[in-house]
């Protein structure tokens, strides 16, 4: 039981950065490698929240914030400009940026890692399992952000203005949308959701260093591959099953010291499988 | 101001050397329908996609009701009154029938992404009469049983008429179809015929069509502009211009 909520918690968390993976790609057609960072960028914004404030709420804000402008500002200094360059070009620009916010954190913070705790919530008794609250919260909170988020991309027009830049950038402008505010809009919502990311990553890991985000951004960028790249409710799937056969893998003691070489894998063998990911698009031919 | 709705002077666009449309002096009056004709590579297409601001003219201006719209951006082009079809069904295939009009009609609601996150009620509203103007914009297509399938799975004829439904959605002033009855058997043809005569009417709207069915052409148009490498061979009333020996000889190529 335990195992099951961890994971699903997990999940979750790769399923809320997967999210910002799928969607900046889905819309903007670029992989953002600095994505990854955007989570540790949040999460030292806690971390200097907390540190002045001495409040989680108010830091938690002070997190979102931070990385919903700095993936604005990202898209508008480094990306903008490549718009129509070589999906090579933009890639390595996306690199250049990750390294650019680890380092920019290094130097701010020192490269050792430092302990940040929320508090403890303590556990509950779930069928006779004692299950932390805290991941009870993450588990919640993961599932009201992407029912919230999977409403908005349906029921609204800048939702659906979303999709129809996803699906023919030429075709949406011409329908009078204005690409460039739709670009940026999704990667606020991609850094948001990163941003509450880190905040429960700080939840189940209670320490910081200037890397942390690369490899909760990994392995979020697999779950995305695994459930389609550019598909909303595939990034949802995908991060939740990586994140469970990640816990039941950590948990059975033979093969836990292999738990990420089973997760990529996965990956190898699904995408040999299906090329799409689970419910990625299939690329057809225009007539 | 102006009697004309659309105004070109001497607009051209250049790609490295090659001229691909030169010196085109376009009047297209209010409530017209005006036919653009020529043979393949006339230029047709590329002058559509400087008038909808795809591309940016070289030379030349060009004015909507007075105003002048040389140097736009598409997405700006299209708020100040000009949509178009395309020559290749561009619809957002993966979206419904209703949600591709709604796109259509979405970037004129008053709501901001901060009304739609947060103050509900306003939203709601606007999306209720996106949803409204949406079917009823199908209705006249005959399109609103199939609101809630996917545009990929219309039958080609009604693809084409939903694309001209998405664009009449952003309210433009002048509509331009880029051969709208292509691939449509003859009974599908006659239905456009008053299907763009009906939505003129209704909408209040000038329409400049690329067309190769000459049947189509005489049925519909008031008037119109032969183009033929890139420029000017003709213009006038539509039976008058079908005559002109220049024009049947760049059609057979005699």
């Amino acid at each position: 039981m335990n195992i099951l909520i961890n994971g699903l918690c997990l999940g979750g968390v790769y399923a809320l950065i997967a999210l910002g993976y799928t969607m900046v790609y889905g819309i903007a057609k670029m992989l953002n490698f600095a994505h990854g960072d955007i989570i540790m960028v949040g999460a030292y914004a806690l971390f200097s929240g907390m540190a002045l404030t001495g409040m989680v709420i108010p830091a938690c804000i002070l997190a979102a914030v931070l990385c919903t402008l700095l993936g604005i500002l990202t898209e508008r200094v480094a990306y903008r400009p490549l718009r129509g360059a070589s999906p090579l070009a933009v890639l390595i620009t996306a690199i250049g940026v990750s390294y650019l916010l680890e380092s920019i954190a290094q130097l701010i913070y020192g490269t050792d890692s430092k302990p940040v705790s929320i508090g403890n919530f303590g556990t509950v008794k779930i069928f006779s399992a004692d299950v932390a609250v805290s991941s009870l919260l993450t588990l919640g909170l993961c599932l009201v952000i992407m029912v919230g988020l999977t409403l908005f991309v349906r029921k609204t027009k800048l939702g659906r203005a979303m999709l129809a830049v996803s699906e023919d950038r030429g075709a949406a402008e011409l329908m009078g949308i204005n690409t460039n505010a739709i670009i940026s809009l999704t990667f606020a919502i991609g850094s948001l959701l990163a941003a509450f990311a880190g905040i429960f990553y700080l939840m189940k890991i209670p320490s910081i260093t200037p890397t942390l985000g690369s490899m909760p951004g990994i392995k979020a960028f697999t779950a995305a591959v695994i459930g389609g790249i550019g598909s909303i409710p595939g990034a949802m799937i995908g991060g939740i099953l990586l994140g469970v056969i990640e816990e039941v893998c950590n948990s059975i003691p033979a093969v836990a010291s292999y738990t990420t070489a089973i997760e990529f894998g996965i990956l190898i063998l699904l995408l040999l499988v299906k090329p799409n990911g689970l419910l990625g698009k299939q690329r057809r031919e225009k007539v | 101001m102006s009697d004309f709705l659309l105004e070109t002077r001497d607009l051209g666009i250049s790609f490295g050397g090659l001229k691909a449309v030169q010196g085109v002096n376009l009047t297209v009056k209010k409530g017209e329908i005006y036919g653009l004709i020529g043979p393949n590579g006339a230029g047709k297409t590329t002058l559509f996609n400087l008038l909808a601001g795809v591309y940016r003219p070289t030379t030349g201006r060009f004015f909507l009701d007075g105003e002048d719209l040389t140097g736009k951006g598409s997405a700006e082009i299209n708020r100040r009154g000009i949509a178009r079809t395309f020559q290749n069904i561009r619809l957002f295939s993966n979206m419904s029938v209703l949600s591709n009009v709604m796109t259509g009609l979405g970037n004129r609601a008053a709501c901001t992404v901060f009304e739609s996150i947060f103050r509900l009620p306003r939203h709601r509203r606007a999306e209720k009469e996106i949803h409204d103007e949406a079917r009823e914009i199908l209705g006249v297509f005959g399109l609103d049983e199939e609101r809630h399938l996917l545009s990929s799975g219309l039958p080609y004829g009604k693809q084409r008429k939903l694309e001209i439904a998405r664009a009449i959605a952003t309210h433009p002033k002048l509509l331009l179809l880029d051969e709208p009855a292509a691939g449509m058997n003859p009974q599908e043809t006659a239905e456009l015929v008053a299907t763009i005569r009906e939505i003129r009417d209704r909408f209040d709207l000038t329409v400049l069509l690329i067309e190769h069915d000459m049947s189509f052409v005489s049925g519909l148009c008031d008037r119109l502009t032969v183009l033929n490498f890139g420029e000017v061979l003709a213009e006038g009333a539509c039976a008058q211009v079908l005559r002109d020996p220049e024009v049947i000889r760049a059609y057979l190529g005699t």
